[in-house]
């Protein structure tokens, strides 16, 4: 590809999740050059692989499907995918961006008509899934993929498969030649919006995330509520296929705990609460919840909700930090131990899923930042010492998407008000 | 414009030519659509296909395209000509992904594409290419009101990108609550110890910055105007002066909780107990010293009650939790403990709430010795020169009682949002019916009004729940329901010092953007960057008021003979007054009565021997047309038997194409929008709810033609009911097969 034309008054958004869209977007609608630059295959981050939102119970893609139909019709916005930033120089107004875009092997000209997907035969783990479920090699990442654009897996592509996709596809969409570049970009200003991760629950190890089939993490749990998920939005457990009726959920997954994270990831608790729903939603009064926690944060009018959550006769609380997880081999149902701190009562509780409420983590932990980007003690991105580098949304501090969208409208005047004083100091 | 030149291209690619007659497409856009130009192309949305178009705009002056290939949604780069009037005939999502493989139903199949290209054609013969708004102003200063943090910030934000700012702040200083701190919870890491407020700082900038001017003692008498042009008189000391601005940030803030409320607590009973107001000015008088009671006393130990007032279920007090007071307590505590380390601070709380880097202040304060005790405080009593707290102790699960110098109630945020429009508006219309009561409560109401509009809808800006001017939308925090003004900071949600910081500066980048929309004539979110707006013609008018109350954005005042008076850049485009017009005078230049009426009557009607129902699919373009888009692209199949027409919103759905549809021989007709109710998604606040209300209505229109009441259902459409939309379709289709064939055939 040819770099995008780009000058010292253009934008520079990292990250195409909720926040990195909305900081684009809104930057954009002012009438401000922008480049969004995506390192997965499609734009809508970790939000689109949400079933429901709290306390709504909304879907995720349907601000997504307003959000990319504002993009479509904004020509300030391009957009790039499979896209990384390897270096950042010069300096607040004046800065080079070294990208680097990886291989899609397929080019514009693929309509997502499909063929290339029937003709391939290898099936990978689906990135999109959590590696819950496997998809062809050649793939549309999800129905609501933006750009709307087939994808090899580089797998495939050196091999009969990649072939055979390539002879399907009847619009020379398929490019197995296509090389990794790398490209340089002139930006005024750069807005980091590179989201979040999920901790790795397998560090947690009484918890068995990595020993037990039944223990997954709250995401995971998203996936299998969702219809279009692995499982058709049914609550089944990985161990056996059984529907989960009576399903644990273990707050501060990691969060709040020097020895994993020292922050409090935010989200978790109403996550969780929310998530009691979905249960409730599959099988009625016969869907059992138990929420394990510490402090239930459901701040401002999210206490509505949970309000409404404790009246729900399926769902139960119980603070304590559960201490440990133990298989029944029988049945293939965990018990969980621990002692209940409202009156120290000992438990050893039965469930036949484990929903860990694993905590946030940036994103940006184990990726090299340019130097003069400043980070807290748990990664989270505060900016760049220059004042020309800005952090959005989950990057900056564990954030649910309101408040990560109104952190990313934020940055987006902050990277508005670079461009206007390099604009002003150039005279034009 | 000068004159209509029409093209179709039609696209054989992606299976459509494979699956269709594409010949037959032609000829049917030649002889049916009327169309001037007809290309086929094997893969229109290639660069050569692209080029044919281009160069058919450019050679061929051709200023009217249909386009018959994929969806709408699909491939907008490709087919993006911005000075031709476009049409997109969904043959492939529409047609070729949901109808069933085989020659058996190559017939409907074929038929269903047919139809789509006459509608194609249809609709975009009675499409303009919207021109923007000539009437659009462009002024682009901010008013910014409330003088507090939050607007203090947005100001200097504002400015700071360029802008020109207007602060007014009803007291004689700046600074708002923020003032009266003593130190604020820290924000940036280590995250440990309470920091200076900063206050004075930001004051000082704003105050001395070139960009923003400050009227203090000052309130806003009356605001009349829309984004771009704004005009506010400003009540100030030295009498009313004008301010034209762009956009408006509504920055008032809070009051706390009346104390007086809590008696129970000891609240404006006992003097030993205050709330964190109270014991920031005792620290602000103490000034490092250790902290004294308001009798002079020193304090040795301190009972902060956390949720006094707050998070009450049983509906005397308020609802929400506020957020702030826990760090605020916990800061508060530390007051204490950094000038004498002996005095026993003891927090009470049921959920202790500090997320993010919070829990490092709260380590920190462990550190220090504070003591968190998880209890429900029963009541406060006075004891001695002090006072007893009575409470459940949870973790012990025991009662018990606790005495203390001073007592401190972590009361709530109350936001100062002006007049509750829910219920001005039924005291307006007591008031216009002659009731001298209720004339004398919308006067006492009017006096807590922020902003004074003179909208025909009310004088401030919609609440949305326990008198918050927030935004119901979770991927859209900042929509307000008045285009081009913005709620900031504990107005719009309760909220931190921190957090109303970054507020304000996404409202003050919101704020500008109105302005700047406004500037060129286009829409704002969600329809952003539309140059369409509503053209109404009054000579056919009937001065009903619907299109006025119902404008889901107070978009529409009156004038003195009670015509409607359009505001364009208060608008957003939704069409819900187009819905709501009962004599049909009201379009858009690309969306009107007629763009979606001639497609319905552009359709092919079977007569009612065939055995083949026609049914109309009115489909909100949010939700339910992508919903069916992907149960195309998932190959969800449903009946050829349908045709759906996107619609922006289903509060714009006009009743004549239901009876129209009706009259033309459909046999049924499906309106798919948003859910509606309390936790409504409909992105046009009402149109859902209003398209529901309307429908409840057509009972009477279907009787008088002799027709069922199932011959037109309303269902509610999520995005991801991919496979579900497809099931509602096939169950309909079933139904209505059931019902039998529509008897107005043939009378059209």
């Amino acid at each position: 590809m040819t770099a995008p034309i780009s000058t010292n008054q253009t934008i520079l958004v990292v990250g195409g999740g909720i926040s990195g869209m909305t900081a684009a977007l809104e930057a954009a609608e002012c009438g401000k050059q922008v480049i969004l630059a995506e390192r997965n295959t499609s734009l809508g981050g970790r939000t689109a692989l949400l079933y429901r939102y709290f306390p709504k119970m909304c879907h995720p893609t349907c601000g997504l499907e307003i959000n990319l139909r504002r993009l479509k019709n904004n020509r300030n916005l391009r957009v790039l995918t499979q896209t990384e930033v390897v270096s950042v120089t010069g300096q607040r107004g004046d800065y080079t961006v070294a990208l680097k875009i990886s291989p899609r092997y397929v080019n514009a000209n693929c309509t997502a008509c499909g063929e290339c997907a029937k003709a391939v035969e290898t099936e990978i783990s689906n990135p999109y899934e959590y590696g819950l479920a496997k998809t062809r090699a050649a793939y549309l990442p999800h129905a609501m993929a933006y750009p709307q654009r087939y994808v090899l897996d580089p797998s495939i592509v050196s091999t009969a498969d990649g072939e055979k996709a390539r002879a399907a596809c009847k619009y020379d969409a398929i490019e197995l030649g296509m090389q990794p570049e790398t490209v340089e970009l002139k930006v005024g200003t750069v807005v980091w919006a590179t989201g979040w991760k999920p901790y790795d629950a397998a560090k947690i190890q009484p918890y068995g995330y990595d020993r037990f089939d039944n223990v997954v993490t709250s995401l995971e749990f998203e996936r299998l509520a969702d219809p279009h998920g692995p499982t058709g939005g049914k609550l089944l457990r990985p161990s056996d296929g059984k529907e989960a009726r009576n399903i644990a959920f273990i707050q501060c997954a990691g969060s709040r705990d020097e020895n994993h994270l020292r922050h409090c990831s935010r989200i978790c608790c109403m996550a969780s609460l929310k998530q009691t729903q979905y249960a409730r939603e599959a099988y009625g009064e016969e869907g059992k919840s138990t929420v394990y926690y510490i402090d239930i944060r459901s701040i401002d009018r999210l206490e509505d909700f949970y309000l409404r959550v404790q009246q729900d006769p399926t769902v139960k609380f119980i603070k304590s930090k559960v201490a440990s997880i133990k298989l029944d081999e029988a049945s293939g149902d965990l018990i969980l131990h621990g002692v209940d701190t409202e009156g120290y009562h000992r438990y050893a509780a039965q469930h036949d899923l484990v929903v860990l409420a694993v905590g946030m983590e940036p994103e940006s932990n184990g990726i090299a930042l340019p130097a003069d980007i400043v980070t807290d003690s748990s990664g989270f991105i505060e900016g760049a010492a220059d004042g020309g580098q800005f952090a959005a949304g989950a990057a900056s501090s564990p954030l649910d998407v309101n408040r990560s969208v109104q952190s990313a409208t934020a940055a987006a005047l902050h990277a508005i008000q670079v461009v206007h004083q390099t604009a002003a100091a150039e005279g034009a | 414009m000068s004159e209509m030149k029409t093209a179709a291209y039609i696209c054989s690619g992606c299976g459509l030519g494979d699956k269709l007659d594409v010949a037959q497409l032609s000829r049917i856009a030649q002889k049916e659509g009327k169309m001037a130009l007809v290309r086929e192309h094997a893969f229109l949305c290639s660069e050569e296909g692209v080029q044919m178009i281009r160069d058919d705009i450019d050679r061929e002056a051709v200023t009217h395209i249909c386009i018959a290939a994929c969806s709408r949604r699909a491939k907008t780069e490709a087919f993006h000509f911005p000075t031709v009037a476009m049409s997109r005939a969904n043959l492939r999502e529409g047609v070729i992904w949901v109808v069933a493989e085989g020659d058996q139903h190559d017939e409907v199949r074929q038929e269903m594409a047919d139809d789509y290209l006459r509608m194609g054609c249809a609709e975009v013969k009675k499409m303009k290419l919207p021109q923007g708004n000539p009437a659009h102003a462009d002024n682009r200063r901010i008013l910014v009101v409330g003088g507090g943090i939050s607007g203090l910030t947005a100001a200097l934000e504002s400015a700071e990108a360029g802008y020109e700012a207007v602060i007014v702040e009803r007291e004689a200083q700046l600074g708002g609550w923020a003032a009266r701190l003593w130190k604020r919870v820290p924000f940036r890491q280590p995250y440990a110890e309470p920091q200076d407020t900063g206050l004075s700082e930001l004051a000082a900038r704003v105050s001395s910055h070139p960009r923003i001017r400050v009227h203090l003692n000052s309130t806003i008498a009356e605001t009349s105007g829309a984004p771009g042009r704004f005009s506010v008189q400003v009540a100030g000391p030295s009498g009313t002066i004008t301010e034209q601005v762009g956009a408006i940030i509504q920055a008032t803030g809070f009051d706390t909780y009346d104390l007086g409320k809590l008696p129970e607590l000891g609240g404006g009973k006992l003097p030993n107990v205050t709330d964190q107001a109270g014991l920031e000015a005792l620290a602000r008088t103490a000034n490092g010293t250790p902290i004294k009671r308001a009798d002079g006393k020193s304090v040795q130990n301190v009972v902060f009650v956390q949720c006094a007032g707050q998070r009450d279920a049983s509906g005397m007090h308020l609802p929400y939790c506020s957020g702030h007071c826990c760090a605020t307590s916990v800061k508060q505590a530390m007051y204490f403990k950094d000038a004498n380390p002996q005095v026993d601070t003891v927090v009470m709380y049921t959920d202790l709430r500090l997320p993010g880097m919070g829990e490092d202040f709260y380590r920190s304060a462990q550190r220090k010795g504070v003591t968190f005790t998880k209890g429900k405080v029963a009541s406060v009593e006075a004891e001695g020169d002090g006072c007893a707290v009575s409470f459940r102790d949870l973790i012990l699960d025991e009662d018990a009682v606790i005495a203390a110098d001073l007592v401190v109630l972590a009361t709530g945020q109350v936001p100062s949002a002006g007049v509750d429009l829910d219920a001005w508006n039924p005291i307006v219309t007591a008031a216009e019916g002659g009731s001298e009561e209720a004339r004398q409560k919308k006067a006492e109401m009017q006096k807590i009004s922020v902003l004074n509009l003179n909208y025909r809808q009310g004088p401030d800006i919609p609440q949305l729940k326990h008198g918050f001017s927030d935004s119901h939308f979770i991927c859209f925090p900042y929509e307000t329901r008045r285009t081009g003004i913005y709620a900031a900071g504990p107005v719009r949600r309760p909220m931190d010092m921190l957090q109303a910081t970054e507020d304000a500066t996404g409202a003050a980048l919101k704020a500008i953007q109105a302005a700047e929309n406004a500037s060129l004539g286009r829409a704002a979110h969600p329809r952003s960057g539309d140059l369409s707006y509503p053209v109404a013609r009054l000579e056919g008018c009937t001065q009903c008021k619907r299109c006025t109350v119902e404008c889901p954005f107070g978009a529409i005042d009156e004038d003195e003979k009670r015509f409607p008076v359009f505001n364009e850049s208060r608008c957003r485009r939704c069409g819900t007054c187009m819905g709501a017009c009962p004599v049909r005078v009201i379009s858009f230049e690309n969306y009107s009565v007629d763009t979606v009426g001639m497609q319905i009557k552009a359709v092919d009607m079977p007569d009612e021997f065939s055995e083949k129902p026609r049914i109309l699919i009115l489909a909100c373009e949010n939700d339910a047309y992508p919903a069916l888009d992907m149960a195309g692209l998932q190959r969800h199949l449903y009946s050829a038997f349908v045709r759906a027409i996107p619609v922006r919103c289903l509060g714009s759905v006009n009743t004549i194409w239901i009876t129209d549809a009706l009259n033309s021989g459909y046999d049924g007709v499906m309106m798919m929008g948003c859910k509606h109710g309390d936790d409504y998604q409909c992105h046009f606040v009402k149109g859902s709810e209003l398209a529901n209300y309307r429908m409840s209505k057509i009972d009477d229109t279907l009787k008088q033609l002799g027709l069922e009441p199932e011959r037109v259902t309303t269902c509610e459409v999520a995005i991801t009911d991919n496979a579900r939309v497809a099931r509602l379709i096939n169950e309909y289709v079933e139904k209505i097969t059931e019902i039998g064939m529509s008897p107005m055939k043939g009378f059209g």
